[in-house]
């Protein structure tokens, strides 16, 4: 059983590395850090870079959690490929950073937590950024 | 001096808002294509052509100059902030400026950039002012003769001096001559690789030769390599540099003007061979040699210089002669010769207060980019975070838009397929693009001279050496298709005894 966080580099995206460590403590289950990008623009700022990687690398090493992180490059955008690993490998729970967002902005861009929240079969935990 | 004259008549004449506000769409849009990779001004200028046959002639040469001039600004951007060149001439730019900015100099870096292109651009913009009517004087003796030897020259030149491969060169500038061939010949009436089609007779137009191969050709590649990891960029604040800085950066400036400006004129010169010089000179000049290769402020500084001095060098004999020597340069004599203007020594004659607020436009337009460049290069950067399928798909909607607007017939939207596929495929087997946009273009005109000096002569091929310049010209020639064999063969085996 495997606690699954959708991590970016963003205040958000530490909130649910933080938060997914204490969840997989809790439970005694393995963490599995997960970072997508679509790859098809030329930068991309959810993506998470080697050094912000090794960084979170250092620090799981650190706590001495059994952990697996996967970047996942050209796939679909990051709520499918959440909601695709969290039905084929086995999941108990999803960690995803959450943010405020305008009713037209989720109308054009669409909303990957909605996205995530209404598709996994397992439970999602929504965590807001550190204040 | 006469020609002062002419510019401050054109500087006033420039000046109204039409004018202006032009000028500032193409240098926006300028800076804009250059920071993409893979976009670039040529392809710009043939997408955005269709669009202004509504437009008097002056105003859309406004914009496509700054279109011109802003893509060598905004290459510097990417390759300093993202290693990825934005431009083929910012290659050079990127091996000291991506060094720079991850030592944390990135402001610097494009500080010294944009306000090296201004300085540059400027320069050279003045060096046209005063070498060209030189060059007109210098044209009008031209003849047939000698305008066929100066095309053939840079046929030649196109595909042996620039690109890896001369035999790959020479495949495309044949291609491309085989393309400008299609249609009816004028003189003798016989139909020309036209495949029974009538739509063809015309000849395959310029703009979707131009558009199929850079626009629809990149388009096509970038699909077929869509999935790539996101490169890092590197977080900037706003360009600025140090007073050190400034005394490092102003004689690299000056040298990479020099550099660029009679390389821009040359046939085939075009933008990466002053910046390859510029670096070289930079390195072998500077006061820290040791910060070579590590962020040295002079290898961002020269080859920014030169690439924009090249710019303005690649206008002189297009404007005087008719010559183009690079891609843009050759996009932009099509889409003269579509307004039925004529580029060559009667061009100042003829059409003056059109050339002369063209260049006024270039001033203007190079303050406006430093203006846009040098507080606001982090922001252009951003441009970087659109997903490429969108930005295809608009350039794909303007491409089809332009190549039905040239004739309002289906065939082109054919032709417009065929010659993209036929764009991937030579950026698949790395074929280079210059030599058959050059080829297509210039093709039929060395043509028209070549037969011009033919019939002069009543037939005998004597008649294709005119002048003394149509000697000099065949003597470059010689010496240039010859020299790689002269050492291969006498310089090689004298340096070899083991």
């Amino acid at each position: 059983m495997t606690v699954l966080v959708g991590y970016v580099p963003s205040p958000e995206g530490e909130a649910a590395l933080r938060a997914g460590i204490d969840e997989a403590r809790l439970r005694g289950e393995k963490l599995l850090v997960v970072n997508t990008s679509r790859g098809d623009a030329y930068v991309d700022p959810r993506f998470a870079q080697e050094p912000d990687l090794a960084h979170v690398r250092e620090d799981l090493a650190a706590l001495g959690i059994e952990f697996d992180i996967r970047q996942v490059l050209g796939g679909g955008d990051a709520a499918e490929e959440i909601v695709e690993l969290a039905e084929k490998l086995d999941v108990s729970l999803v960690v995803i950073g959450l943010r405020r967002r305008s009713a037209v902005g989720k109308l054009i861009t669409g909303s990957a937590a909605q996205q995530i929240l209404l598709g996994t079969d397992c439970p999602v935990l929504a965590v807001k950024a550190a204040v | 001096m006469d020609n002062l004259n002419n510019l401050m008549q054109g500087f006033e004449d420039v000046v109204a808002p039409m004018n202006l506000l032009l000028a500032l769409i193409g240098v926006l849009v300028g800076t804009a294509v250059g920071v993409l990779p893979g976009i670039g001004p040529a392809m710009t200028v043939a997408l955005l052509l269709p669009i202004t046959y509504g437009m008097e002639p002056v105003q859309a040469f406004i914009m496509f100059a700054g279109i011109f001039y802003g893509g060598m600004y905004g290459g510097s951007t990417t390759s300093i902030l993202l290693n990825t060149p934005g431009e083929s001439s910012s290659v050079v730019t990127a091996i000291e400026g991506n060094k720079m900015a991850k030592a944390g100099r990135a402001a610097q870096a494009l500080a010294t950039a944009a306000i090296g292109s201004f300085v540059a651009g400027t320069i050279g913009t003045l060096l046209l002012v005063l070498v060209t009517p030189v060059v007109v004087d210098f044209a009008v003796s031209l003849g047939a003769p000698d305008y066929f030897a100066l095309m053939l020259l840079s046929f030649i030149a196109v595909t042996s001096v620039l690109g890896a491969s001369r035999i790959r060169g020479v495949i495309s500038l044949l291609l491309g001559l085989t393309i400008g061939l299609v249609g009816i010949d004028t003189v003798s009436g016989q139909q020309r690789l036209t495949l029974g089609v009538p739509q063809l007779a015309d000849g395959i137009d310029v703009v979707v030769v131009a558009v199929g191969i850079f626009a629809v050709g990149e388009a096509l590649w970038v699909a077929a390599h869509l999935r790539r990891r996101p490169v890092e960029i590197i977080p900037v604040g706003r360009p600025w540099m140090g007073r050190k800085d400034w005394k490092r950066s102003w004689k690299p400036w000056l040298r990479g003007t020099a550099f660029g400006f009679p390389f821009g004129a040359l046939p085939a010169g075009g933008a990466e061979i002053p910046t390859f010089l510029s670096y070289a000179t930079e390195k072998r000049l500077t006061k820290h040699p040791e910060e070579f290769g590590k962020g040295a402020i002079e290898g961002v500084a020269g080859p920014e210089a030169a690439n924009n001095a090249s710019a303005a060098g690649t206008l002189v004999p297009m404007l005087a002669i008719g010559l183009p020597t690079n891609a843009t340069a050759a996009v932009m004599l099509a889409a003269f010769q579509s307004y039925g203007i004529q580029p060559g020594p009667l061009l100042f004659e003829r059409e003056a207060s059109l050339v002369w607020v063209l260049i006024a436009s270039l001033f203007i337009g190079n303050l406006m980019l430093l203006l846009l460049n040098l507080p606001l290069a982090p922001a252009w950067a951003k441009l970087l975070q659109i997903p490429r399928p969108y930005l295809y798909a608009g350039i794909l909607f303007f491409a089809s838009m332009g190549a039905y607007a040239v004739n309002a017939q289906p065939l082109d939207l054919f032709l417009l397929l065929t010659l993209g596929l036929l764009g991937f495929a030579m950026r698949r087997f790395g074929l280079p693009v210059l030599p058959l946009i050059i080829g297509a273009i210039l093709g039929p005109r060395a043509e028209l001279q070549g037969r011009r000096s033919l019939q002069l002569s009543g037939g005998e091929l004597s008649g294709l050496i005119g002048g003394p310049v149509s000697y000099a010209v065949y003597a470059v020639i010689v010496v240039v298709l010859v020299w790689p064999l002269v050492r291969r063969f006498v310089v090689r085996p004298r340096t070899s005894p083991a």
